[in-house]
């Protein structure tokens, strides 16, 4: 079967025919069936093998019917996916993608620690073999969505004797093990999207190792990268998403408007176009098989972007911007930007460049990776993690 | 459409790259704009014979390439960053695209050949949103009167383009006086251009505002050019100097600041390709396209405009006292980038354009 544009329109039409979209959870496992989950994953795996950007088609042809949850699904289907998909055994894959995708099963991150979040490397749960078990000790800390999740994706350490990149190891966690205790962090924004995971005495089959013994930090890097992709990776139309909120409200309520607050609207104007644009010629190279640099810098222009109009919104908006909609104590789904009020928005903007990997971080990468900067001399090194200060 | 380059773009860029390489390094640009002569006519001519540039957005049928936008803002990219001083901008886009609305067709074929170069009548600053100021009028005997202050390429000109209310002109260079002053821009300087009582034959109606729109949206390749060098030399130069007994480069605080320019370059990249893809469709056949057209060329000066000069001046700073000396070209492209910042509306006047276009008016 040739893979182009026709192929891929007709299964999505033998799709609608055979299945109702109206039983949102069916629908969804048919269409991972037959392949048209993600296109370029392979056959049996909620892909067809087919090239990346047919996934276009795809979204063009089943529009209007169920789609995963992007916002409780964020994790499960930017980070976990592709990792499990690179390093999982055939075992694995088959395990768990399907749920992933249908969001039958949520997924959770934990990385960082109450002492290792920029520097991930030198976190300390550790993860001590047992037969064929592991047996899993330690504090998670800021794990989105942990309230929600069914599996995670772990770093753990499990040797103590190396210097910290080397002694890391990559599982997947059983958030209902016993051992696992999640609570709820509340946040600036009040509520409490985020948790403290404690792992105590957490025994894992070695049956959820993701990825050689030791090997944790190349998995991590996979999972990693992904994330940054995935956080302001999304296609936008001109003048939409966080800039078409503010100009809407600048539309339509001309009793706010000042010189001032109107230049500072047009730049970011041009500034979200432009960004736009870099976007789409991003996604352009990506599907044309030229991958480009450029990817490292979505999220860092997506981050500062999105803080900028979101406090444009608060001030312009005057008495009203002195108000918020509710600061109520509960464990959310997920980020509404668009469902809640502008102090929200403001406040929770604050994230984007701290969750995966902070604004500096990615600067960091951006100037040794791409510009090809020598790294600042590197202290930790080759010190085994159990010698490290701390 | 793609923001992508083609191949036929990619092999039009690299014979230009190789030619302004051989011909026109920044020691050769340095010499050529403290000679007599800040143009480089025997450059020009061997781009025009060899690779064609002049003739890039003249139709095959006048002897052109028939090419589009999308080319020419290549060929500005390459000169660009080689802040070469020939008349491309200022002969085969804006006369040229003067010629092509005002329906003139023997002059076309003499631009497109590279021989012949002309001239718009009009200040570089010129905005495309404001009418230009009239300071030429046809006298009764159907001559020309008047002073156009900043006009660039008249110094190299062989014909003088001149728009007088919807009219555009033509008037031979030797009928007119053309007094070079001294220019902030080196390599692209300007001249007043003085008509008294001078004969001139009209060519054709023009709106010159849509001439100087096409411009903007162009000159912000070349703009991009410009900061791309700046990039590229301020990163090869932080490389190798070393004080604190490190590459300065590995510093954060110039890691972080470098990281930063690069990404407003990749945003200029992505705006200035936009813009040229989509004034090579030609001409808009509805009012909402050409208002989108219009939209993509403001958008993309007045970023490419500060990200250009941004760029610039942040090459100057992290050169230390090198960026400062005339014997290293970065000046050449911070006085590049200053002057086009003014060029073809000045990124505010873009961006007020842009309240409209985009619907974000202003407080009454
Ligand atoms: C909303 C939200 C959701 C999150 N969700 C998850 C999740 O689901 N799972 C998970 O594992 N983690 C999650 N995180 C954690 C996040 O990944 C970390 O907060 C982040 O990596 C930064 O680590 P840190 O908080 O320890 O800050 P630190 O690393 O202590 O940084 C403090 C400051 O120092 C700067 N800094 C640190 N190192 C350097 C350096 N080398 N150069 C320059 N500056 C530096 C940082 O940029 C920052 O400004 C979440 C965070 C937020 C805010």
């Amino acid at each position: 079967m040739a893979l182009d544009e026709e192929t891929i329109r007709e299964c999505a039409a033998a799709l609608l025919a055979g299945y109702d979209p109206a039983d949102r959870l069916e629908f969804l496992r048919a269409r991972f069936d037959v392949g048209l989950a993600w296109v370029h994953f392979p056959e049996g795996l909620g892909g067809l093998g087919a090239p990346r950007e047919l996934q276009n088609v795809v979204e063009r042809e089943l529009a209007g019917t169920p789609q995963p949850d992007t916002g409780v699904q964020a994790i499960g289907l930017g980070m976990a996916a592709p990792t499990i998909l690179t390093f999982g055994t055939e075992e694995q894959k088959k395990r768990f993608l399907r749920p992933l995708w249908t969001g039958e099963e949520i997924w959770c991150q934990l990385f960082s620690e109450p002492g290792a979040g920029s520097d991930l490397a030198t976190l300390g749960t550790r993860a001590v073999r047992d037969g064929d078990e592991w047996v899993v000790d330690g504090q998670k800390v800021w794990t989105s969505g942990a309230h929600h999740a069914r599996w995670a994706i772990l770093v753990a350490r499990t040797d103590v004797d190396v210097p910290k990149h080397r002694g890391l190891t990559y599982f997947v966690c059983d958030m209902h093990a016993p051992g696992v205790d999640v609570r709820p962090l509340r946040q600036i924004t009040g509520e409490a999207e985020f948790n403290e995971v404690f792992l105590t005495g957490v025994r894992l089959g070695d049956d959820l190792r993701l990825g050689e013994v030791g090997d944790g930090w190349r998995v991590a890097q996979t999972t990693l990268m992904n994330e940054r992709v995935a956080i302001g990776g999304a296609p936008v139309r001109r003048g939409g998403g966080m800039i078409g909120l503010v100009a809407d409200t600048w539309r339509s309520r001309p009793e706010l408007r000042t010189h001032d607050l109107h230049q500072r609207l047009l730049r970011l104007w041009v500034e979200a176009e432009v960004t736009r644009l870099a976007g789409s010629r991003l996604r352009e190279q990506l599907s044309a098989g030229q991958p480009g640099p450029e990817g490292s810098g979505m999220k860092l222009s997506f981050a500062s972007l999105n803080q900028a109009l979101s406090g444009l919104d608060v001030e312009l908006r005057g008495e009203e911007g002195l108000g918020y909609d509710d600061w109520t104590f509960r464990r959310s789904d997920s980020v509404d930007f668009f469902g809640r009020g502008p102090g929200y928005r403001y406040l929770r903007a604050k994230g984007n460049s701290i969750e995966g990997g902070t604004s500096e971080i990615l600067r960091n990468i951006v100037a040794e990776r791409v510009l090809g900067l020598p790294s600042e001399p590197r202290v930790d090194k080759d010190v085994p993690w159990k010698d490290l200060p701390r | 459409m793609t923001l992508l380059y083609t191949e036929v773009e990619e092999e039009l860029r690299a014979s230009v790259r190789d030619l302004l390489a051989d011909r026109c390094g920044p020691d050769a640009v340095l010499k050529r704009i403290e000679s007599a002569s800040p143009y480089d006519m025997d450059l020009w001519r061997t781009l025009s014979r060899e690779i064609g540039v002049a003739g890039l957005l003249v139709p095959e049928e006048y002897g052109g390439a028939g090419a589009s936008a999308r080319e020419v803002a290549v060929v500005l990219e390459e000169l660009g960053r080689a802040v070469a001083p020939v008349p491309f901008l200022t002969s085969s886009v804006l006369a040229t695209r003067a010629l092509l609305q005002a329906g003139e067709k023997d002059l076309l074929r003499e631009l497109a050949s590279g021989e012949t170069t002309a001239a718009l009548a009009v200040s570089l600053a010129a905005s495309p949103y404001r009418p230009l100021p009239e300071t030429v009028t046809v006298t009764d005997r159907g001559t020309l009167s008047g002073e156009v202050r900043a006009v660039a390429g008249a110094d190299v000109a062989d014909v003088l383009l001149v728009p007088v209310g919807t009219e555009l002109y033509r008037v031979a260079a030797e009928n007119v006086r053309i007094e070079v002053v001294p220019s902030l821009d080196l390599t692209r300087p300007v001249a007043t251009v003085t008509f008294s009582d001078t004969p001139g034959e009209v060519i054709g109606s023009l709106d010159v505002r849509k001439v100087l729109s096409f411009g903007a949206g162009l000159l912000a390749s070349e703009q991009l050019g410009v900061a791309e060098w700046c990039l590229d030399t301020t990163l090869a130069y932080i490389k190798g100097r070393h004080q604190f007994a490190r590459p300065v480069g590995s510093f954060q605080a110039i890691k972080h600041r470098m990281a930063d320019l690069w990404l407003d370059v990749v945003r200029a990249r992505a705006a200035a390709r936009n813009a040229a893809d989509l004034l090579a469709a030609g001409p808009a056949p509805d009012a909402e396209t050409a208002l989108e057209i219009e939209a993509a060329s403001a958008v993309a000066e007045s970023w490419c405009s500060e990200v250009a000069l941004h760029v610039a001046e942040e090459a100057v700073q992290l050169h230390g006292g090198t960026g400062m000396t005339w014997e290293h070209p970065l000046h050449l492209y911070l006085k590049r980038a200053k002057s086009t910042e003014i060029a073809l509306g000045t990124p505010g006047a873009h961006r007020d354009a842009l309240a409209v276009l985009a619907d974000l008016p202003a407080p009454a």
